[in-house]
């Protein structure tokens, strides 16, 4: 395809998505979703006008140079959305140990509060990390520039535009409560253009490269992208009410839908918050331990288990429901031979760093990804676990579930993205380090502290309360009624706040570090990773 | 295996849809054979659409989040059924666009609250509910009772529900609008319309506290005094519901 063809196709996908935002503003009703369409029609119109400019401007010279500057936005984009999700998680925690403040406005109540958390945290934080190091794996791994100079950018602000668009709507009252696809029906629009570009300049650059073999790190990010496509799809099929209106009926209902969601929500954490960190660590580990991966094989069974297997596991959320017996066992079933394939690239990753674990205690970055392949091989274990249904009917329902999400997103998920940008912001903005060691590892004692506090305290209140539920009088009745089981759950509430106000800290100072990083002092030498074999014709 | 997945490795698009192929497989095997296996959904006496006013209290259920600390699903287990009641059936969400079956139980289940306390007790409590439940970590809900209930959107949003699936009848959706304003007023003289189209079962009745208007506040209580009690048990097939 040629640049004159893909700017003519982007500009068409622009202008539908510019026709949709006009629309909206037109025929609206609701405050928040004509705010909406004022976002959707500004950023689009905005991007409509920089792609006919660039039609008319003939063909510009490609530099031999890996094409980074996109992935700059996404780091820049990545932290601002994890100190956001981060502050409103922990106004979350501090609203269930304190419920007064909740202030009992309509937008600030804990219901429509808790989605923004989950989706800056998953969407914002975690997907602009994934989009930004698999721009800077890809091109590096495949010796490639991205294939295009304009898809990186519809890429990055279409996916950032779909993010704004969720998190602004929640407070507002615009969400189809699916959890974790809560966004109606024009943003998941807005998202399934992005993917679809995102998926096509993937592949446009493998197929570009210099080496024959596609590295490992980049299956995983294949999966990520090609899962989630399929996921977001079906997933969110709903019939809108009018143009009026940003209400929407999901297409499926009750138990078809909730198998439907739980298979979205499962793969959610299976193919985003696994696979593409996965991928992550497939490229940052070995390149920051100066080691090679331990097992060709072992990562080739690793993965196509994980993609396998994942999906067959949703139906674990929803033991005992009305949702039909086989389907419950099948997907316990699965959920436990997970553990192989997961616990096969969790030693894949720690056999990687043999003969470079003195880098451990010297390389705070390191150190957060070895404690993140730790905190993955925990909340697996613990996720097969907790699939198994006599021990699935003392967790469901309560804050084990809850505790379970959050080894795995703040132990696993940002731990290894920490690490991974510690190293790669300097590559990219070609400094000599990071601005300081020290407070690195002040980010990485408080980010551990505050995980195992969180963890812990869920542990406790998740068991104590489900036995309480569970606590009969030698008469028959209950020992406990529902309220006492609340009141139980106040210490822990405190120590959750306390555990995250911790983590928090600890990504400020991240952050900090980060800013001090870019505007220091730069250097001359390279990333080692060298420049693209592969020359552009754009 | 090596040499096979090289292969594999050197073609990025075969690679792709090798990937999709293999990650496609568990919802083919678990969702698809949901929708055409017939004992999936059991078939029960007394399961019907939501009336107009109980969908917009849905709604608004839906719009507040309230799934992230209610479920609205009684598992099969003793300690589920004894504090809450019969286990859910997959007839009692049919009509559910989407589920609302829940994840966390920060508060108790409400699959079965309906008719359990009095509409004055739900207003009380939505308002403040701190007040009325010691200990109670639920936020408040007062201004439902100030924001009148938006029936004008009622006829399209039945007309979306009925492409989804739901039964709705063309008389239904021509007055939904109607429909949703007399079920919060008892004194409308409506009460036999609402029976042909709706069954006996319709509460009508002011529920807000406040007969001058329709607000949001009546919309979510008539929602929440009809959740679980549709179904018929007295005369439920056991081989029917059996897993």
């Amino acid at each position: 395809m040629t640049r004159g063809v893909e700017l003519i196709i982007s500009l068409l996908v622009v202008l539908v998505l510019f026709v949709l935002g006009l629309a909206i503003l037109g025929y609206g009703r609701d405050t928040g979703y004509i705010l909406h369409g004022w976002l959707i029609a500004g950023c689009t119109g905005w991007a409509a006008i920089h792609l006919i400019t660039k039609l008319s401007d003939p063909a510009p010279d490609i530099p031999l140079e890996y094409k980074d500057d996109v992935i700059k936005w996404g780091v820049l984009a990545c932290f601002t959305w994890g100190v956001i999700g981060f502050t409103v998680g922990d106004i979350l925690a501090w609203q269930l140990a304190i419920p007064s403040l909740n202030g009992d406005m309509f937008w600030s109540n804990f219901g429509r509060i808790r989605p923004v958390h989950t989706t800056a945290v998953i969407f914002g934080f975690a997907g602009n990390a994934l989009i930004a190091t698999s721009f800077y794996v890809v091109q590096r791994t495949s010796r490639a520039r991205l294939a295009s100079e304009t898809l990186p950018w519809m890429v990055f602000g279409g996916y950032n535009l779909f993010v704004l668009l969720a998190v602004t709507g929640y407070p507002l009252g615009i969400t189809q409560s699916k959890e974790y696809a809560e966004p109606e029906w024009y943003a998941d629009l807005v998202l399934l253009f992005t993917w679809v570009a995102y998926l096509f300049l993937y592949m446009r650059t493998l197929a570009r490269r210099a080496e024959p073999h596609i590295y490992v790190a980049n299956w995983y990010y294949l999966g990520f992208i090609v899962v989630i496509a399929m996921l977001h799809v079906v997933n969110n099929l709903s019939i809108p009410v009018s143009i009026a209106y940003p209400k929407s009926y999901a297409l499926f209902a009750g138990v078809q839908d909730a198998m439907t969601q739980w298979w979205y929500g499962h793969n959610a954490v299976g193919f985003l918050l696994t696979a593409g960190f996965l991928g992550m660590m497939y490229y940052f580990l070995p390149k920051a331990a100066g080691r090679p991966i331990y097992s060709y094989r072992m990562s080739i069974l690793g993965f196509w288990g994980i993609t396998f297997l994942y999906l067959w596991a949703g139906s674990h959320h929803l033991h005992y429901t009305a949702l039909p017996d086989w389907v419950q066992y099948l997907g316990m079933t699965m959920s436990i031979i997970l553990l192989v394939p997961s616990w096969g690239s969790v030693f894949n990753g720690l056999l990687t760093l043999n003969g470079a674990w003195d880098k451990v205690r010297t390389d705070p970055a390191i150190r957060f990804m070895m404690v993140a392949i730790l905190f993955y091989g925990l909340s697996t274990f613990e996720g097969s676990f907790l699939a198994i249904r006599p021990v699935n009917t003392l967790s469901h329902y309560t804050d084990w579930t809850v505790g379970h999400v959050h080894a795995g997103a703040l132990g696993w998920v940002a731990f290894i993205t920490f690490g991974a940008m510690y190293k790669m912001v300097p590559w990219i903005w070609k400094r000599d380090g990071t601005y300081s060691l020290r407070l690195e590892a002040w980010h990485f004692w408080l980010a551990l502290t505050g995980t195992l506090i969180y963890v812990g305290a869920m542990w406790n209140s998740g068991i104590t309360q489900s036995l309480m539920w569970q606590t009969y009088e030698p008469n028959g009745s209950f020992t406990f009624a529902f309220i006492d089981t609340v009141d139980a759950m106040i210490p822990y509430y405190w120590a959750r706040a306390i555990g995250g106000l911790l983590y928090l800290l600890g990504a400020l100072i991240g952050s900090f570090n980060i800013y001090m990083t870019v505007t220091g002092a730069r250097t001359t030498e390279s990333d080692g990773a060298g420049h693209p074999l592969a020359r552009q014709a754009e | 295996m090596d040499t096979k997945h090289a292969k594999l490795e050197r073609n990025g698009i075969a690679f792709a849809a090798a990937i999709l192929f293999v990650a496609s497989l568990g919802g083919i095997f678990e969702i698809a054979p949901l929708f055409t296996i017939e004992n999936t959904v059991e078939k029960v006496d007394g399961m019907r659409p939501y009336t107009p006013l109980e969908l917009a209290g849905r709604d608004i259920y839906v719009r507040e989040g309230c799934y992230a600390c209610h479920s609205q699903m009684i598992r099969t287990l003793k300690s589920d059924v004894d504090r809450y009641g019969h286990f859910s059936l997959a007839a009692e969400s049919m009509y559910d666009h989407p589920h609302q079956w829940g994840s966390k139980r920060t508060g108790p289940d409400l699959a079965r609250i309906g008719n359990k306390y009095s509409d004055a007790w739900h207003v009380a409590h939505l308002r403040t509910p701190r007040e009325i439940v010691e200990g109670s970590v639920m936020p408040g809900y007062a201004f439902l009772s100030e924001t009148r209930l938006d029936t004008a959107r009622l006829p399209a949003s039945l007309t979306a529900l009925s492409r989804a699936g739901v039964p709705y009848t063309s008389e239904q959706i021509a007055h939904a609008d109607s429909d949703a304003r007399y079920q919060a007023d008892r004194d409308a003289n409506y009460e036999d319309a609402l029976i042909d189209r709706y069954g006996e079962k319709v509460q009508i009745r002011d529920f807000d506290g406040q007969p001058d208007k329709v607000t949001e506040m009546d919309a979510l209580v008539a929602y929440l005094q009809m959740l679980g009690t549709l179904v018929d048990f007295e005369n439920l097939n056991e081989e029917e519901i059996a897993r």
